[in-house]
């Protein structure tokens, strides 16, 4: 089968998003990645308001910042990402649930083996009963 | 009317249609789990349908990010 969807994560964007998540580990972390034309060119951390290992929320008054800051420099939010500190990564029921914004893809970083991994997931949900979900090929690229 | 939504030009017939209609409008599936900014403050959810744009308005809108391991 083809995967045509497919997203290009620079190694240093990819090593922050680890540190990101290392850092406030067992806390789930949080962010957006900034970029176009399917490629991130930058990382915007946001703050888990719901300070929990096992939950996260952004901040809508932070993501309104974060969607203009990216605009003002001509970039589109293409990518969100959340840490999963015990769990492998894929998404949670939780996840599926709590999802709605069609347009990103979704990454997961993963904090349950010794050394971070990562997985990237476009979802369509047409409504509670009807989810799609495609892996999204990350394909890592040198600075 | 003339509206910035999202930072793009919208324009529409009416002079005016609360914030609910415009989502209905905009296509959003889910109004229930989306944030709007209006003119630069954060609007309650409870308002959606009692506010009513007007030309010249500014509007953000995004959705909700939350999830879980």
């Amino acid at each position: 089968m083809i995967n045509e969807y497919k997203l290009v994560i620079p190694k240093s964007i990819k090593e922050q998003l680890f540190e990101h998540a290392l850092s406030i580990n067992p806390i789930e972390s949080c962010g957006y990645l900034g970029g176009k034309d399917g490629e991130v060119t930058v990382f915007y951390p946001m703050t888990n308001v719901d300070n929990s290992p096992e939950h996260f929320s952004f901040d809508p008054k932070e993501q309104f910042a974060t969607v203009k800051s990216a605009r003002n420099e001509g970039l589109s939010l293409i990518g969100v990402y959340h840490s999963h500190p015990e769990t492998p990564a894929r998404l949670s029921d939780e996840d599926l649930k709590l999802f709605n914004d069609p347009d990103p893809v979704y990454i997961i970083v993963s904090l349950k083996n010794e050394k971070p991994d990562m997985a990237g997931f476009k979802i369509f949900k047409e409504d509670e009963n009807t989810i799609e979900v495609h892996k999204v090929n990350l394909i890592e690229r040198g600075d | 009317m003339k509206l910035t939504i999202n930072g793009e030009a919208a324009e529409f017939e009416e002079a005016s249609f609360s914030v609910s209609e415009l989502l209905k409008r905009k296509d959003v599936k889910m109004p229930d789990m989306v944030s709007v900014e209006y003119n630069g403050d954060m609007l309650d959810r409870e308002n959606f349908d009692s506010t009513m744009v007007k030309d010249g308005d500014q509007l953000e809108f995004l959705y909700f990010m939350g999830g879980g391991q």
